[in-house]
Order: C-alpha cells, then sequence, then structure tokens
C-alpha cells in the first residue's frame, strides 16, 4: 500500500512539472513534453562554489522558485532550530551525570516561569526566582568562603546545545580549574535561564569568577551552539561591557578543547588584571587573524580570472 | 491629571499624555507590553485609537513625548519642520489626516511636497490607527527615489541588497554569495556585507575586493561594508574605496548614545562619504539600518512606544539624505516582536511612516528562530510590501544567513516578487543583467538566459 503511494506520488509529480514546462516551449515540441523525462527544476552549473562556503547557494530553480528538496531541507532545517528552542530542558539527567562524576549540583528556576514568558520577558530569565534566591544563600550560609570559579548551566534558547555539549566541555574546563587549585561550586543548573543570571549566582555564593554554559539562539545550520559567558566579580546589574563571551562550542564550529583553552587564557588574565570585558580581550590572537584577511581579501576566483 | 479622555459606550477612558495615547492606541506587540507602556485591554486600546484620532496635528508641534532641552533627535524634528510644507494638512486632525491621505488630494505630488511638514510623530499617529490596506494603499501612492551609481525607488521596481555574509569572512566565500546572487538578478541596492570580524584592517580590505568585483565587471552598482561609522571614516582617511557610508540609528539621543553616535558624528561620516565623489548619478550615499525595538533595548526609550521611536528613527535618517534606510523588522526578538502578525504588521508601519516622511525605505523582511514565524509570515510580507512598492529588500543564498543566524528574503523570493507583481530590478542593472545575458523581463516573466555569462564563465573556470 506504502508503496502504491509512493509511485502515485512520483507519477502526479512528475505530470505537473511537465505541464508548467508546457507554457514555456514552442508547440513544435509538444509531443516531447508529455515525456515523463521532463523535470520542472533547472541545476545551477556553478555548483563547484559550494564547497567555498556552507552558504546555501546554486540550490537550483523551479522556473524561479525554489526546488522541491532545497524547500524541503530548509523546512527542516528551520524545524530542527524551532525544536531546539522548545526542548525542554533535562536538568535531572544532567544532574545524574555530574553526580556519576561525583560532582554536586543545585537545581535553579528563573523568575521566568515558562517558556512563553522567557521569549517575551528577558527581564525575568535574568534573575533568579524568590525560592530559588533563598536556596542559593541557605548553600551559602552553610559553605561559607566564597569559591574562585562558580559554574552555571543554563538551557538559554537551546536546551539541545546544553544537552550535547555542556558536560564535555565542563570535564575540560575542571581538569585545568583543578591544575590552577582553583576552588569550584557545585554546578548551579538553572532552568529558563538567561546570560546575567550568572552574575546573581555568582554573587550569592560570593564567588570570585563565574561562567555560564548557555544554549544559543539556534541558526538554521547550528541548532545545538553553546555559549560561553565569563565574569570577574560577579554582581548583580553588570552589562555586557563586563563579560567576555566565547560562541559557537559545538562539533562544526569552537572546539570543546580550544574553548576551555581560550576560557581559561582569559580566567587566568582576569585573575592578575582584576577584570573582565571589553578591557580584557584576547588581542594577540585576534590581531593574527585580522593580518591574515587583509591579505587575502583580493585574491578569489572572481578577481583572479583572466579578462574575457 | 488627565489630559485626555474618550467616552465610548458606558466607559471613560483617561489618557496622561499625548505620549501616553500615543502607546495605548499602537497595535499589540510583546515590546510595548515589556516596556509597560501598552493599553491594559482591547477596549481601552480603541478608545486610545478614538482619543488619538480627535488631536489636531498641530498639537504634535506644542508637545513634544521627549522633552527638547533632553533630546537632540527632539531638537532636529522641530527645528527643522517646514510649516509652509505642513499648511495643505494643518487644520486635520490625526482621523481626518488618515481620511486625507486615502484620499485623491494625497497623490505622488502632494505627498512629496507635504513630507518636509510632517514630523514623525504625526506619521506614527495616523499609521496607529490605520488597518494594514491603508498602510498599503497610501505608501503605495508615494516615490521616495534615490542615486549612487542606480536608481532607486522607481514606479514599478524592487531592488535588492545581495548580502553575502560568510562566518569567518573568508575572500572565496563571499565571492561565491556574490557570483550566486548576481546570476540570480540579485544586488542593485547594493552589495552589502555584515562582516564577521570588525577590525579596521580585514573591513578595508573587504571593501577593496568589492570595488575590484564592481568594477571588474561593471555592475552598475554600489558597495557597502557594514561596520560603524568611525569605522567607515577611517577608511575613507586611509584612501579606501568606500561607497555607502553605514550607520545603525534609532529614534533618541540616548538611544544613538548606546550605538556610540550622535547626530554630528552622522554629519562627519556623511561629509566624508560626500569628499569621494564616487556617485556617478546621484549623491544619496548614507546608508541607515532601524528597526522598532532598539530604543527601549537600549532603555533610551522615554516611555515611548517603540513604534513612535522607530519613526523618529527616520527623521535623523532623512537629513542626511541616505541612499537607503532598512528596517531590519524581524531581527530582534520575539520580546519586541512576538509572532508573524506583530512581525508583518510592524514592517507595514515602518514602511509607510518612512515614505510618508521622504525616506527611502525598504524592509530586512526577516526573523529568528526563537520568534513565533516562518517562511509563510516572509511571504506575506513581501506581498505585501512588494503591493505597497517598497524601494528594497534583502537577497541572500536560500534565506539563510550563516553568520547572522536569521532568515531574511532569498534570491528567489526577489524573483517571486518580480514574477507576481511584475517588478523590475533598477534600470540601469536591469540592462547590466541583460547585457551580461543573466536575464530579461517581460511582462513581468522573468527569463533566464541560455549561457552563462562568459565573464563569469572564466571565473568558475579558476575553480577546476
Amino acid at each position: 500500500m506504502l508503496a502504491k503511494l509512493l509511485i502515485c506520488s512520483g507519477k502526479r509529480f512528475r505530470q505537473q512539472a511537465g505541464s508548467y514546462e508546457e507554457q514555456h516551449v514552442p508547440l513544435a515540441a509538444k509531443d516531447v513534453i508529455m515525456d515523463n523525462d521532463i523535470k520542472g527544476s533547472t541545476d545551477n552549473p556553478w555548483q563547484e562554489l559550494r564547497r567555498l562556503t556552507p552558504a546555501r547557494i546554486a540550490l537550483g530553480r523551479a522556473g524561479t522558485s525554489l526546488p522541491t528538496s532545497a524547500q524541503l531541507d530548509f523546512q527542516y532545517a528551520h524545524a530542527q532550530a524551532r525544536d531546539a528552542v522548545h526542548l525542554p530542558f533535562d536538568h535531572a539527567g544532567l544532574s545524574a551525570q555530574l553526580a556519576e562524576r561525583g560532582r554536586p549540583s543545585l537545581l535553579l528556576h528563573s523568575a521566568a516561569a515558562d517558556r512563553h514568558s522567557y521569549l517575551q520577558r528577558p527581564d525575568l530569565g535574568r534573575k533568579l526566582s524568590p525560592e530559588s534566591a533563598q536556596t542559593l544563600r541557605d548553600y551559602a550560609q552553610a559553605n561559607p568562603g566564597g569559591v574562585d570559579l562558580a559554574i552555571v548551566i543554563a538551557d538559554g534558547l537551546s536546551a539541545l546545545a546544553v544537552h550535547r555539549h555542556s558536560l564535555p566541555f565542563l570535564k575540560r574546563l575542571e581538569e585545568q580549574a583543578t591544575a590552577d587549585n582553583w576552588s569550584l561550586s557545585p554546578v548551579v543548573l538553572v532552568e529558563q535561564g538567561r546570560v546575567a543570571v550568572a552574575d546573581e549566582v555568582g554573587q550569592l555564593l560570593n564567588a570570585k569568577m563565574v561562567v555560564i554554559l548557555i544554549g544559543e539562539r539556534p541558526g538554521l545550520s547550528s541548532p545545538d551552539s553553546l555559549g560561553l559567558y565569563f565574569t570577574y566579580a560577579p554582581k548583580v546589574g553588570l552589562t555586557d561591557a563586563y563579560r567576555n563571551c566565547i560562541s559557537n562550542v559545538r562539533l562544526e564550529g569552537l572546539s570543546y578543547g580550544m574553548a576551555a583553552h581560550r576560557l581559561l587564557y582569559l580566567m587566568r588574565e582576569a585573575c592578575r588584571r582584576q577584570l573582565s570585558g571589553v578591557n580584557l580581550k584576547d588581542e594577540a590572537e585576534v590581531h593574527s587573524l585580522e593580518e591574515e584577511h587583509a591579505q587575502d581579501m583580493r585574491h578569489n576566483f572572481l578577481l583572479d580570472a583572466p579578462k574575457v | 491629571m488627565a489630559r485626555f479622555s474618550h467616552a465610548v459606550g458606558n466607559e471613560t477612558y483617561r489618557f496622561d499624555s499625548l505620549k501616553d495615547v500615543m502607546a495605548k492606541a499602537s497595535p499589540a506587540r510583546s515590546g510595548d507590553y515589556l516596556a509597560e507602556v501598552a493599553a491594559s485591554s482591547d477596549g481601552e486600546r480603541v478608545a486610545a485609537q478614538m482619543a488619538l484620532a480627535d488631536i489636531p496635528l498641530k498639537h504634535f508641534l506644542d508637545e513634544a513625548l521627549i522633552p527638547y532641552e533632553q533630546d537632540e533627535v527632539t531638537r532636529l524634528i522641530i527645528d527643522t519642520h517646514d510649516a509652509a510644507a505642513f499648511a495643505p494638512v494643518s487644520h486635520l486632525t490625526v482621523g481626518g489626516f488618515r481620511d486625507w491621505l486615502l484620499s485623491d488630494y494625497a497623490n505622488e505630488t502632494s505627498l512629496r511636497a507635504l513630507a518636509p511638514g510632517l514630523t514623525p510623530e504625526m506619521a506614527a499617529a495616523v499609521s496607529k490607527i490605520m488597518r494594514v490596506q491603508d498602510l498599503v494603499l497610501v505608501a503605495q501612492k508615494i516615490r521616495v527615489v534615490t542615486q549612487f551609481r542606480g536608481t532607486l525607488g522607481l514606479q514599478g521596481r524592487l531592488s535588492t541588497r545581495l548580502q553575502p555574509n560568510h562566518p569567518t569572512d573568508e575572500p572565496a566565500g563571499i565571492a561565491a554569495s556574490i557570483l550566486d546572487g548576481l546570476l540570480y538578478g540579485n544586488g542593485d541596492a547594493m552589495i552589502g556585507i555584515n562582516p564577521a570580524t570588525d577590525s579596521i584592517a580585514s573591513i578595508c580590505a573587504m571593501l577593496e575586493m568589492l570595488d575590484a568585483i564592481i568594477q571588474r565587471y561593471e555592475i552598475p552598482t554600489q558597495a557597502c561594508v557594514l561596520t560603524h561609522v568611525t569605522t567607515s571614516i577611517a577608511a575613507i582617511e586611509r584612501g579606501v574605496p568606500l561607497d555607502l557610508v553605514f550607520q545603525s540609528i534609532a529614534g533618541t539621543e540616548a538611544a544613538n548614545a548606546s550605538f556610540g553616535i550622535s547626530l554630528k558624528l552622522l554629519q562627519e561620516g556623511y561629509e566624508a562619504g560626500l569628499s569621494l565623489k564616487r556617485g556617478t548619478l546621484g549623491n544619496n550615499l548614507m546608508y541607515f539600518e532601524t528597526g522598532q525595538g532598539s530604543a527601549l533595548s537600549a532603555n533610551a526609550h522615554h516611555g515611548v512606544d517603540q513604534q513612535t521611536c522607530e519613526a523618529r528613527a527616520y527623521a535623523v535618517a532623512r537629513h542626511f539624505k541616505p541612499f537607503l534606510v532598512n528596517t531590519v523588522v524581524g531581527f530582534i526578538g520575539p520580546e519586541y516582536l512576538y509572532n508573524g502578525k506583530q512581525i508583518i504588521r510592524a514592517g507595514l508601519e515602518d514602511h509607510f511612516c518612512g515614505k510618508l516622511l521622504g525616506v527611502p525605505m525598504g524592509c530586512d523582511i526577516c526573523y529568528t528562530n526563537h520568534a513565533e514565524a516562518d517562511q509563510d509570515d516572509m511571504d506575506m510580507l513581501l506581498t505585501l510590501l512588494g503591493v505597497a512598492g517598497i524601494n528594497f529588500i534583502m537577497g541572500i543564498p536560500g534565506s539563510d544567513d550563516i553568520m547572522l543566524n536569521y532568515q531574511t528574503t532569498s534570491f528567489h523570493d526577489a524573483l517571486y516578487a518580480r514574477q507576481t507583481l511584475g517588478l523590475r530590478p533598477a534600470p540601469e542593472f536591469e540592462a547590466w543583467l541583460q547585457r551580461m545575458g543573466i536575464f530579461t523581463q517581460a511582462d513581468g516573466r522573468v527569463r533566464f538566459g541560455e549561457q552563462l555569462p562568459p565573464a563569469f564563465r572564466q571565473a568558475l573556470a579558476q575553480l577546476s
């Protein structure tokens, strides 16, 4: 039954494609048009450009529109991104895996009650619920003296990113942090959290530094990108100017090892200079990248070709 | 102490100020709720619209929404107001103005003459009592034509900004997207890159690359690298070829300060651009981007609703005779425009207000993945703006911006608008497309050339 349906729909598709072409060809070619070999879409003869960019180029066309396969590829990518935004945060799973490693965790909630209010009220996602704030205060009272580094994991806009990448990344980070003899907080899991919630967590735990691992806004080709935001001397009310960001941690993006390396560099510099944010950029690295680009831009296939 | 009130049915609604009436009269959107300025019920919203409809346009010259002393944008609006141009509608209320705009009194000539007589607050006010079809119909009467190397905004034309972004600014990757776009007939508004690396060295390298491509293939278009105006000024000082000077702008002095700009700095950028004398047909060279919610996100909205703040940005824009102004409508996120319905309405409001004020409006018809919107919503806004006579839209490979992580209109989408609405590219670019054998357009239908243009065939041969 299934096979029959598939055959039927395939045949119907070809007929539609044929009848479309019919409008565009001289009458003399009419007999050819009725042949089932005709397809309504046209491939682009510049397919080789696709290896130069992940952009959706050389998609071909049906008439002037997207061919069916490109259209459905896009829809699937969007669906994945949407699913990532609305995937519930599996904090119990993360907590259990952390416990296996002997790492304690605390489960907290932002002031945003659900996804709907999280998306419309960024201010609520940036602060803890009253109950969660009390939980942290109680913890800090029972464990006085503060910590060097508070670690926060929040779902942000992609719980998928957090589920996939937060624990493998954290393992790298903690290995190096331990080597630096930094004391660590329990892993604080925040549901419906935004970046700035980490500052409140850090302040309540009396932490010298805080880092938050958070799901970034999903792109079509990157539904699972993890972001890292770091603040020295965290306190409520700091703006982005006081934070450093390392973005795009995922298999196709920045590796766990490289991300941990950059973050450790920033944290060590922050401890030395007692600040974070715009005044603490990884200047040497940025500089070398720039110089390379400055030389390269005028050499590409469009400009290197001999003139016709 | 209520300054405005309106009785309807058994209820009397009171409003504290013109600012309060305006905010509560705004069709519902998440940003106004976030700012806590929105109407608390649908009834209050329509009552505010009724109250607003009764307010004389002249009143807008007496009651500034943001005080004159506190805000240079207000000073610009008041100080440059053209009373003579305002005269034909100065006797009208906001409601009467809506009727006038829909009537035969409002035509291309009278609306062009009126523009310097309108303040952005008047435009925003009337838009709040207009339906989607009103916003489309009135905007369609208005032409705002600008020139640099091409002519934009003519009747029956639609241009595209080819946006070849790449996550690491790889030259070959950018060039690949440029060629794909050109072969789909996109790029007459500009070839404009959002750089991933915002350093002066890489910005200059990108500008030189774009200039070389435009010269090499004799494309009647203009280049832009979207960087801060101070970086553009620095590039000009280094002698780098720069066509359009870009800047994000907003409708309040404080919001502009959060972008690191002021009217004085924009003037410096404008003059630096003019000094290069690179326009062959005209000297419109500023490219501004705006978007509802930007003032609120900088906490610089003074309790003014986000759509009125946006209209005020157009007063900033028109002062510098821009080539293009682009409302990046769905980029900012669902806390300002929650879903497709809100994005569509906002895009049409922005286009209408901009055109009414004499600004060459385009729209980045877009959404992010955390907004309740999808391609169908974008198709609706594209179709509506096409009918409304928008000057330009974005063109990007497969709607997917792999650098900025959002979705905007594709090269194919522009062709859809050409086919369904008969809209042609800018005349100079249309002639180039024909000369290159890329496509021709007759009776709306787009017909692609049989062969790749020889010059581009040579370029592709470099890759094999």
